[in-house]
C-alpha cells in the first residue's frame, strides 16, 4: 500500500495554495502601504492613548 | 463641549486578580507535583485522581485557563476601560461573566481529577463544560463590545485589536475543536477520527497558544509596557504590521505538531512554511516592546514592573524563535515526543504568560489600592527566583530532551538498537530533578509576590469605583479627502471583528478542506476493523487514565522508530479512533504496535505494579483498575454513538454487544488463568488489556494474510 502523493489525488488542489498565498501576500501589501501612508501626526496622537489618563 | 464624568470599574479587576493570583498557586503546585512523579512514581499516591495522566491535563488547564484565562481577564477589565473612556457596558454581565468563569474552572478541576476528559490535549474539559464555556465567552463579548460601542475615545488603540482578534478566534477554535456526539453527561466522543482529529485538534492547541497565550499577551503589553516605562511604543506602525501579519499567519502554523506523522505531506509542508514565516511578525512585536524603553533602561534597573517585563519579551522572543526552529522538519525529527518541547513551552508558560501577569500585578495592585509597593526588594527577589527558576527549569530539559533523543536513535555497529527504552528515560532523571527544583524556585518566588500583594493591600485603601472625565464620542464627522481604509477600519470595531474572523477563518478553511472533504485523502485499509465492545471499553479507561499524555500511538517513518516499535503508522489505521490517541511526549515508549507484544499476564503485572515488570520503570501503578468493575451498562450507547459517528458495526449490534463483551472477556480471563492469574471478568483491567492486545494489530494480520 502507498500512503504518498496524497496531493495528486485532489483535484484543483494547487488552487488551495495558490489562494491562501495570493490571499495573505495582498493583504500584506494593504497593510504595509497603510501604515507607510498614514498620516504621522494620527499616528502619534494614537499612540498616545494609554498615557491619556492621568492615574 | 460638555464633558462627561463617569467612573472606572475597579471591583471587577481586583476580583479577577484576586483569581490570578490564587489559580497561579494551584496552577504550579500542579505542574510541580506531576513533575516529581516523573522521577519518583510513588509520589502518585497510588490513587487515580492524583496520578500523573490526571494531574498534567490539571496542571495544563489550570495554567492556561484559570491563570493565564483570569490574567488576561484582569487586564482586558482595566485597560479597555482606560482606552475607550468607558466604564464597563454592563456591571452584570461583568460579574456573571467573573463567576461563570470560575465556576468552570472548578468544575474542570473536579471532572478532570474524576477522570472524565476527551483525551485531546488543552481541550479536555468534556462537552457540558463547553457549552458553558461557550456561554461565558459569549458574555465576554457582549460586554466587550458593548464598552467598545459606548466608548468615548475614536481611535480604538492596537490593544483592543488583540483583544477582539483573541475574542473571535478563541470561539472559532473553541467550537470546530469542541464538536463532538454525547453518550452520557460527561462522556462523549469526537465527531472526527485519527487524522481528520488530529489535524482539527493541533490546529486548535497550537492556535489555543497563539490566541490565548500570545495574542491578548500581547495587548496587555501593548497597554501596561507604555504606562510602566511612560513613554508610547517605540513604532506604531510596527504594532499594526505585527497585528495583521501574526494572526493572518498564526492560523496556518498548526501542522506543525504533525510532522513526520500520518499526516498528509503537502498539509505538514503548509504548517512549516507557515510557521517559518511567523519569526517576522512575532520578532516584530518583540522588538517593538524592548525598543520601546530605549532611553530609559536607567528606569528598568529601579522598576520591578519593567524588570519583569523585559525578560517577558525576550521570553517571547526565545520562544517564539525556537517555534519556527522546531517546525524545520530535520530540527523537529529529533525534538518532537522529548523534553525539548516541554523546555520550550515552559519558556513561553513561565517566561512570556507569568513574568508579564506579575508584572502587571505589581502595577495594578498599588494603583488601585493607592498606595505604594510594599517592597520593592522582595520584588526584586522573586524577579531573580523566577529568572533562575526558569533558567533551571528549561536548560537541563534542553539537554535531556537532545540526548534522550540522540540515544533513541543509536544503533551498534552491529545495526542493533543500542539503548533499551528505559535506559534512555533513567539517564535523564537528574535532568527531571534539576527541572523540577527550578520549578519549585519559581513557586517559592510567586509566593513571595502574594505575601508582598496583601502587605500593599492593606497598607492601601481601595478604589473601587475612580473617577474620570471626557467629552463623549461625536457622532458627526466631515469625511476628508487622504483617510485610509485602515483608518476607516480602526474606527469600527465590528468591522474589525468581521475582518479578522475572515482573516483567521480563511487559514483554517484551506488548511482542513482538503482533507475534509476528499475521502481518497485518508486511504481506507480493508483490514481495518472497528474495535470490539470490549476494547473500545478499554480504549475509554486508556482516556481516562490520560496514558496519551506519556504514550505517543504513531511510528514516525525513520529507522530506528520502525526498529524499536515495528511498522510505521499509516493514516488508514486510525479512521475509527474518536478521538485520536497520537500523543505529543514519550515519557514511555510508543504504544501503536503494542497489541501482542506481550502475554495478557504481563499487562496485568505491570498494571498492578510497572517495576515488576520493567524493572527501575517511572511509569506509576494503577491498581485500581484490578479491582473496579467495568460499567457495561454504557456499552449500548457507546456502541450507538460510534454508528451515528459512521463507524461500521451491523444493525442491531448494540444489543448484543455485552454478549460479544463478555465472550472477549472470558478468553482473557481463560489466557490470564493459564499463567495463574484469577479474576473475575467483569474487571477494567481485562477490557485495557484487550484494548492494548488491539492496538496497531490490523495491519499486521493484513501483512500475514498477504505473506
Amino acid at each position: 500500500m502507498k500512503f504518498i502523493n496524497y496531493l495528486e489525488k485532489i483535484s484543483d488542489v494547487d488552487i488551495y495554495a495558490l489562494s491562501s498565498f495570493g490571499i495573505f501576500f495582498l493583504f500584506f501589501l494593504a497593510v504595509l502601504t497603510w501604515t507607510f501612508k498614514a498620516d504621522k501626526k494620527k499616528i502619534n496622537e494614537i499612540s498616545r492613548i494609554p498615557l491619556d489618563n492621568q492615574d | 463641549m460638555q464633558v462627561e464624568k463617569f467612573y472606572y470599574d475597579n471591583k471587577i479587576v481586583k476580583a479577577f486578580g484576586y483569581a490570578t493570583v490564587i489559580f497561579a498557586v494551584v496552577g504550579m503546585l500542579a505542574g510541580l507535583w506531576a513533575a516529581l512523579q516523573i522521577y519518583m512514581p510513588s509520589t502518585s499516591l497510588n490513587l487515580p485522581a492524583t496520578t500523573f495522566g490526571r494531574m498534567r491535563p490539571l496542571h495544563t488547564n489550570a495554567i492556561i485557563f484559570a491563570f493565564v484565562g483570569n490574567c488576561i481577564f484582569t487586564g482586558v477589565y482595566y485597560s479597555l476601560q482606560r482606552l475607550c473612556k468607558a466604564r464597563m457596558f454592563s456591571d452584570t454581565l461583568s460579574w456573571i461573566h467573573f463567576w461563570g468563569w470560575q465556576l468552570i474552572i472548578a468544575s474542570a478541576a473536579i471532572t478532570l481529577l474524576m477522570g472524565y476528559t476527551t483525551g485531546k490535549e488543552y481541550a479536555e474539559l468534556e462537552w457540558p463544560i463547553d457549552i458553558a464555556i461557550t456561554l461565558i465567552w459569549v458574555v465576554f463579548g457582549i460586554n466587550m463590545f458593548g464598552t467598545i460601542l459606548k466608548r468615548r475615545e475614536k481611535h480604538l488603540y492596537v490593544a483592543i485589536w488583540f483583544y477582539i482578534a483573541t475574542w473571535v478566534t478563541v470561539a472559532m477554535l473553541h467550537i470546530v475543536n469542541s464538536f463532538a456526539i454525547p453518550v452520557s453527561f460527561m462522556k462523549s466522543y469526537s465527531w472526527y477520527a485519527g487524522v481528520q482529529d488530529a489535524l482539527v485538534q493541533w490546529w486548535y492547541g497550537h492556535n489555543a497558544v497563539a490566541f490565548f497565550l500570545t495574542t491578548p499577551i500581547l495587548g496587555l503589553m501593548y497597554y501596561f509596557l507604555p504606562k510602566a516605562a511612560n513613554r508610547p511604543v517605540y513604532s506604531y506602525r510596527l504594532s499594526i504590521i505585527h497585528f495583521w501579519a501574526l494572526i493572518f499567519i498564526y492560523i496556518w502554523a498548526g501542522p506543525h505538531h504533525l510532522l513526520y506523522t500520518a499526516l498528509p505531506d503537502w498539509a505538514q509542508s503548509l504548517g512549516t512554511v507557515f510557521s517559518v514565516m511567523l519569526i517576522f511578525p512575532s520578532w516584530g512585536g518583540m522588538l517593538n516592546g524592548l525598543f520601546t524603553l530605549r532611553g530609559a533602561w536607567d528606569k528598568v534597573r529601579e522598576d520591578p514592573v519593567l524588570k519583569f517585563m523585559v525578560v517577558a519579551i525576550t521570553c517571547y522572543g526565545m520562544a517564539t524563535l525556537e517555534g519556527p526552529l522546531l517546525s524545520l522538519k530535520n530540527i523537529n525529527a529529533i525534538a518532537h515526543y522529548t523534553d525539548w518541547i516541554v523546555a520550550h513551552v515552559h519558556v513561553g508558560g513561565l517566561g512570556w504568560n507569568g513574568f508579564i501577569a506579575f508584572a502587571m500585578l505589581y502595577y495594578l495592585v498599588p494603583k488601585m489600592w493607592g498606595t505604594q509597593l510594599y517592597s520593592r526588594k522582595l520584588a526584586n527577589n522573586h524577579f531573580w527566583l523566577g529568572t533562575i527558576g526558569i533558567i533551571l527549569y528549561a536548560v537541563p530539559l534542553y539537554w535531556a530532551g537532545f540526548s534522550q533523543s540522540l540515544m533513541w536513535k543509536t544503533f551498534t555497529p552491529e545495526g542493533q538498537l543500542k539503548f533499551q527504552f528505559l535506559e534512555t528515560v533513567t539517564n535523564i532523571i537528574p535532568m527531571y530533578v534539576s527541572r523540577s527544583v527550578g520549578g519549585g524556585l519559581y513557586l517559592v518566588g510567586a509566593l513571595i509576590m502574594v505575601y508582598n500583594l496583601v502587605k500593599t493591600i492593606r497598607a492601601g485603601s481601595f478604589i473601587a469605583n475612580e473617577a474620570a472625565e471626557a467629552a463623549p464620542l461625536q457622532k458627526e464627522e466631515k469625511p476628508h479627502g487622504n483617510r485610509h481604509w485602515h483608518s476607516w477600519i480602526e474606527r469600527r470595531p465590528v468591522t474589525l471583528l468581521v475582518f479578522s474572523l475572515i482573516v483567521v477563518a480563511i487559514g483554517g478553511i484551506l488548511e482542513m478542506m482538503p482533507t475534509f472533504l476528499v475521502k481518497s485523502n485518508v486511504p481506507t485499509i480493508s483490514s481495518v476493523k472497528p474495535y470490539t465492545p470490549l476494547e473500545l471499553q478499554g480504549r475509554d479507561i486508556y482516556v481516562r487514565e490520560g496514558c496519551y499524555t506519556c504514550h505517543s500511538q504513531m511510528i514516525r517513518p525513520f529507522r530506528d522508530e520502525v526498529a524499536r516499535y515495528g511498522e510505521y503508522s499509516k493514516a488508514g489505521e486510525f479512521v475509527y479512533d474518536h478521538p485520536f490517541q497520537w500523543g505529543s511526549k514519550r515519557t514511555g515508549p510508543d504504544l501503536a504496535r503494542l497489541g501482542g507484544k506481550y502475554p495478557d499476564s504481563w499487562h496485568y503485572n505491570h498494571m498492578d505494579d510497572p517495576t515488576t515488570m520493567s524493572p527501575g520503570s517511572v511509569m506509576p501503578a494503577y491498581p485500581w483498575l484490578l479491582d473496579d468493575n467495568l460499567d457495561t451498562a454504557s456499552t449500548r450507547s457507546k456502541i450507538r454513538a460510534m454508528q451515528k459517528l459512521g463507524v461500521p458495526y451491523p444493525e442491531g449490534f448494540e444489543d448484543r454487544a455485552n454478549e460479544d463483551l463478555m465472550q472477549q472477556a472470558n478468553s482473557i480471563v481463560e489466557s490470564l488463568k493459564k499463567d495463574k492469574i484469577e479474576t473475575p471478568a467483569n474487571k477494567e483491567i481485562v477490557a485495557l488489556i484487550a484494548y492494548l492486545q488491539r492496538i496497531g494489530k490490523d495491519i499486521k494480520l493484513e501483512g500475514t494474510a498477504s505473506n
